[in-house]
């Protein structure tokens, strides 16, 4: 997925890149409206995440120029403005979500999916491999051409996983990908989704192996 | 010496009110009250039925009855208002003055038109004319006269006929008279002339009116000038007689008044005997009331009357007096 | 929010007191100086009259023979005739011999002079003339005291009092009605201006623009230039919220931003622990921040109600799509029940913030992979219920859990769901509802909105 931010804090840019770089998606970022505007112009993005306030103007004026020059790559802004205020105009010029900073990044993930998902047939995501059809934006999975249902943990576990192949995720790594930082869901959860996710791939030639001590790691069968 | 002081101290109020009185009665004598002392000019005789009228209304009250001439009543009520609750007088300019030195109580509750009060103290209650009453023989023959001049004129015509034979007031000793008097001569001065003649026929002069009617009845004088026509017509006797004329030329219409004393022993009945008088006048009833009524139309000229003001008191004037006296003697009084 | 002002007595009764009480004054004074001059008037009548009067005496005074005679004319003591029947005195000196008259009226020391004496008991205006009557050889002073009670001068004096005061009473009145007129249609231009402010509603601050008196006008423009400053103001002060919030944000989202990503790499227990806290931290203030934010706006907004109609089902329906990507973080379902739109008159920002306070609630004690059931009805109440199966309220709290969070409790103290609650009861209340909890029986916390039109 290829992604514009557009946020003038470098900082938080950068860590908002480099967490989406973790999911594997591409993050072009924009430090203002000028740049941005070039950006949207040249690039094809699947989902613009858009800071209102911006040295060079509002980012509201801006949504308003790129819904008017009918494009509909779906836009979700990060405001740092009181919650209710601020939902009503956003929403109104066409914006189809909000996040308020500060925020949660598995927050942050979970619109973005939401939003991809309602806006579903544009990017094709789909990802083929040993014996499964994965589409992370949908949802879904087929194993062997069985539809196969995943609860939303499970599936982010795979869409983990399954981005990285022979890497090693420790359990902590994992917790920290898949819940908010609110809800004190233990590591040990983590062994009840891999459990599960395990169960779902039997029949596929994905295999999830424990390395004791480590962690997890996503393999194909041989 | 203390009973004789206590002597002094009883009879001398006697001796005061130990008055000579023309005339003296008391009515309603069986009164168990004081009497409501009276002090008047008019004859008992015109006056006893309205007193008796008045008692026969007021059982508890008796009333006495003093007559006297007016300038004597000014004289004796000046010295003693306390002893008397009633002042009656035909000399309007003696009692004007009376009222107007404080000698008279005001009575607010009585209603009586301005033209004849003053002060809501002097009370008029009669419209008397004087007049020229004229013994008719005395002008058989000849036409009876209407005014002053045809009178001078019958009188030059024929002075020994009318010689001591003609009478008025000695304004000297009357009030009444000398009102008459000083009306006549700020009328006209025909006054003048008139006492000219008089006083060249060798005019009789009277204190009071009854004298000179009586003298007029029996025939003594065969004019009087300036008289009271209703004393005259009073003498029922004489009526057919005497000739009573009212100058047509200029009419002097007196008013008889009637005020309560500023010391009234009795103000109460005082007043009701006012309104009395002033109740009865306007009834015609004859009987009780036999002297002449108000007149109702007080501005006629042909009978204008002395009006009640304070300049009735001009002729009261000391010096005036003395010059209207000494004018009034030069004319009447030849030597 | 209805505060007493202070007030410091009425313009109406300043106003009425000033015009009546000068009417007043101006009616007394009105009177006095008609009974004055009326007074002068009368007065100088009698004294006119006493000195034609007291000129025609000493007029006819003449030497005789060496002798002094006085003819006092009939009409000097006419012409002192009066309605009232007024006593008349005098008194006639030759030299300071007494000739005739009243010999206790005594002559004043100088000449042509009006006095007002007492005689007999008797205020009496006096006058004092003389004449030097001029013989063969001989010269003598005639002097004359004239004098005549004032009964007819105090009658007229009364009935000109009673008619000054007719008139002084009458202009009062008239006055007064005036006044009262005056002051109705000044004032009324008061509560003109007084009904258009109290008639806007909250938010508008544009200036007045009807027609004002002149005297009105400097008030109105202050009052015009108040409301600018005060929109600037406003404006300016969203502007510098947004702006502080905005700054303040921003860096605590770099700070969280970083702190995760820190915890990617970090495996050492207390580190990540501490990375852990640090987070929770930062997202503890701002959401305090956020809530204390919309409880002021909410409050702002519950003391000026403005209803509109609005669906019920749709207002939530549009809350339950916003808040299912948190919702299925947790593997979380939210389940939205209802029939047929509700339709109800209220503002829908409190509906929602109060609703979405209810939900989050929900999802922050909801266990995993279980349903947030939301339910909203019609009958017998127009109500809109949330439903976890978490572990319910405290059993012995449920009853008085609503009323610990009234409103005007310390918000400091109630923080999280405790402040999420209160605004929850301010919406209610606000609708003329009330806010009630209870817990099922299966286990779980239930919030209730109930509202009524």
């Amino acid at each position: 997925m290829k992604f514009l931010l557009v946020e003038d804090n470098q900082e938080l840019a950068n860590a908002v890149s480099s967490r989406m770089r973790l999911d594997g998606h591409v993050i072009d970022h924009a430090a203002n409206l000028g740049d941005a505007t070039a950006f949207v112009e040249t690039g094809d993005y699947d989902l613009i995440l858009l800071d209102i306030m911006l040295p060079d103007g509002d980012g509201r004026s801006f949504l308003k120029a790129h819904r008017a020059s009918d494009l509909d790559t779906p836009v979700i802004i990060l405001t740092a403005r009181s919650q209710v205020s601020d939902r009503i105009g956003s929403l109104d010029l066409g914006a189809d979500d909000y996040v308020t900073k500060p925020f949660d990044h598995a927050e942050l993930e979970a619109r973005c999916r939401a939003v991809l998902r309602r806006k579903a047939g544009k990017a094709q995501t789909v990802i083929e491999t040993g014996g499964i059809i994965f589409d992370p934006v949908a949802g879904s999975m087929s194993v062997r051409g069985t539809s196969v249902t995943l609860r939303n943990r499970e599936l982010r576990l795979l869409e983990v996983l399954i981005n990285a192949p022979g890497q090693i995720f420790s359990k902590q790594k994992l917790a920290d990908r898949l819940f908010s930082y609110d809800d004190d869901a233990s590591e040990n959860a983590i062994e009840v989704y891999i459990g599960r996710l395990r169960k779902h791939l039997e029949k596929s030639d994905l295999r999830i192996t424990t390395l004791r001590g480590l962690g997890y790691r996503l393999e194909y069968d041989t | 010496m203390r009973s004789i002081i206590a002597f002094i101290l009883i009879v001398l109020p006697q001796l005061i009110l130990a008055q000579e009185w023309e005339d003296q009665q008391l009515f309603n004598a069986d009164a168990p009250a004081q009497p409501l002392r009276i002090i008047s000019s008019t004859d008992t005789s015109l006056f006893a039925p309205i007193i008796a009228d008045f008692v026969a209304q007021n059982a508890d009250i008796s009333v006495e009855y003093l007559v006297t001439g007016t300038a004597d009543i000014d004289q004796i009520f000046r010295a003693n208002p306390e002893a008397f609750d009633l002042v009656i007088s035909s000399a309007m300019d003696l009692q004007l003055k009376l009222a107007n030195d404080g000698l008279a109580q005001r009575l607010p509750d009585v209603t009586h038109p301005s033209w004849a009060q003053w002060r809501q103290s002097l009370f008029a209650f009669t419209s008397e004319p004087a007049a020229i009453v004229i013994n008719r023989q005395a002008f058989a023959g000849q036409a009876i006269p209407r005014t002053r001049q045809e009178l001078i004129e019958a009188m030059r015509a024929a002075p020994e006929t009318f010689r001591g034979r003609v009478g008025t007031y000695d304004i000297r000793q009357s009030g009444l008279g000398y009102l008459f008097a000083t009306q006549d001569a700020r009328a006209s001065e025909t006054y003048w002339r008139l006492m000219e003649v008089l006083g060249a026929l060798d005019v009789r002069l009277y204190c009071c009116s009854g004298d000179m009617i009586d003298d007029l009845a029996s025939g003594d004088i065969v004019v009087a000038y300036n008289v009271l026509g209703s004393y005259a017509t009073a003498r029922v006797e004489s009526r057919d007689r005497l000739e009573i004329v009212l100058p047509s030329d200029f009419p002097t219409t007196m008013m008889r008044t009637a005020m309560v004393s500023i010391e009234a022993p009795q103000p109460s009945p005082a007043t009701a005997f006012i309104r009395h008088l002033i109740a009865l006048q306007s009834r015609t009833d004859t009987d009780v009331f036999q002297l002449p009524p108000l007149n109702t139309q007080s501005n006629d000229i042909e009978r204008a009357t002395i009006a009640l003001e304070p300049a009735l008191m001009t002729f009261l004037d000391t010096l005036k007096r003395r010059r209207f006296l000494a004018e009034w003697e030069n004319a009447v009084i030849q030597k | 929010m209805t505060h007493s002002l202070p007030v410091s007595g009425s313009l109406r009764n300043r106003l009425v007191v000033i015009l009546i009480g000068g009417a007043a004054i101006l009616a007394f004074l009105l009177f006095f100086a008609v009974r004055n001059y009326a007074t002068q008037v009368a007065q100088q009548g009698q004294d006119n009259i006493l000195g034609a009067s007291v000129a025609s005496i000493l007029d006819a005074a003449t030497i005789r023979d060496g002798e002094v005679e006085i003819d006092i004319p009939y009409a000097s003591f006419s012409m002192l005739s009066t309605p009232f029947d007024d006593r008349v005195f005098y008194a006639i000196y030759q030299d300071d011999t007494f000739l005739s008259g009243y010999p206790e009226l005594a002559v004043a020391d100088r000449a042509d002079r009006f006095q007002t004496v007492t005689f007999r008991g008797e205020a009496v205006r006096m006058i004092t003339a003389e004449r030097i009557l001029i013989g063969i050889d001989q010269r003598t002073r005639i002097r004359v005291a004239l004098a005549q009670t004032q009964d007819a001068l105090s009658g007229t004096l009364e009935q000109i009092s009673r008619n000054a005061a007719i008139l002084g009473g009458g202009f009062f009145a008239l006055a007064a009605l005036l006044s009262y007129w005056a002051t109705s249609t000044t004032i009324g231009q008061l509560q003109r201006l007084t009904d258009s402010v109290t008639k806007r509603g909250p938010q508008d601050l544009s200036p007045f623009k009807k027609p004002v008196p002149a005297e009105m006008a400097p008030l109105v423009t202050s009052l015009n230039s108040l409301m600018g400053r005060l929109d600037q103001s406003l404006s300016q002060s969203e502007d510098f919220i947004a702006e502080a919030a905005h700054r303040v944000r921003t860096p605590l989202a770099t700070v969280r931003s970083y702190a995760e990503a820190t915890l990617q790499r970090v495996d050492k227990k207390e580190n990540r622990q501490a990375m852990r806290s640090m987070v929770r931290a930062i997202d503890e203030s701002s959401r305090a921040a956020g809530q204390l934010l919309d409880h002021a706006m909410i409050t702002f907004r519950a003391d000026h109600l403005e209803r509109e109609e609005i669906d019920l089902v749709d207002l939530v329906h549009d809350l339950v799509l916003r808040l299912t990507p948190i919702a299925e973080m947790k593997d979380l379902e939210l389940r939205l029940q209802s029939d047929a739109p509700v339709a109800y008159a209220g503002d829908p920002i409190l509906i929602q913030n109060a609703v979405r306070n209810l939900i989050d609630n929900a999802l922050k004690y909801a266990p995993n992979e279980s349903a947030v059931d939301i339910v909203v009805t019609a009958a017998p109440n127009v109500q809109i219920k949330v439903c976890d199966s978490g572990p319910g309220f405290p059993s012995e709290e449920v009853d008085t859990l609503t009323t610990r969070f009234k409103r005007g409790r310390n918000a400091e103290g109630t923080i999280g769901s405790g402040l999420g609650l209160t605004i929850a009861i301010d919406v209610a209340k606000a609708h003329g509802g009330d806010l009630v909890l209870s817990n099922r029986k299966e286990g779980g916390a239930c919030a209730a909105l109930l509202l009524s039109s």
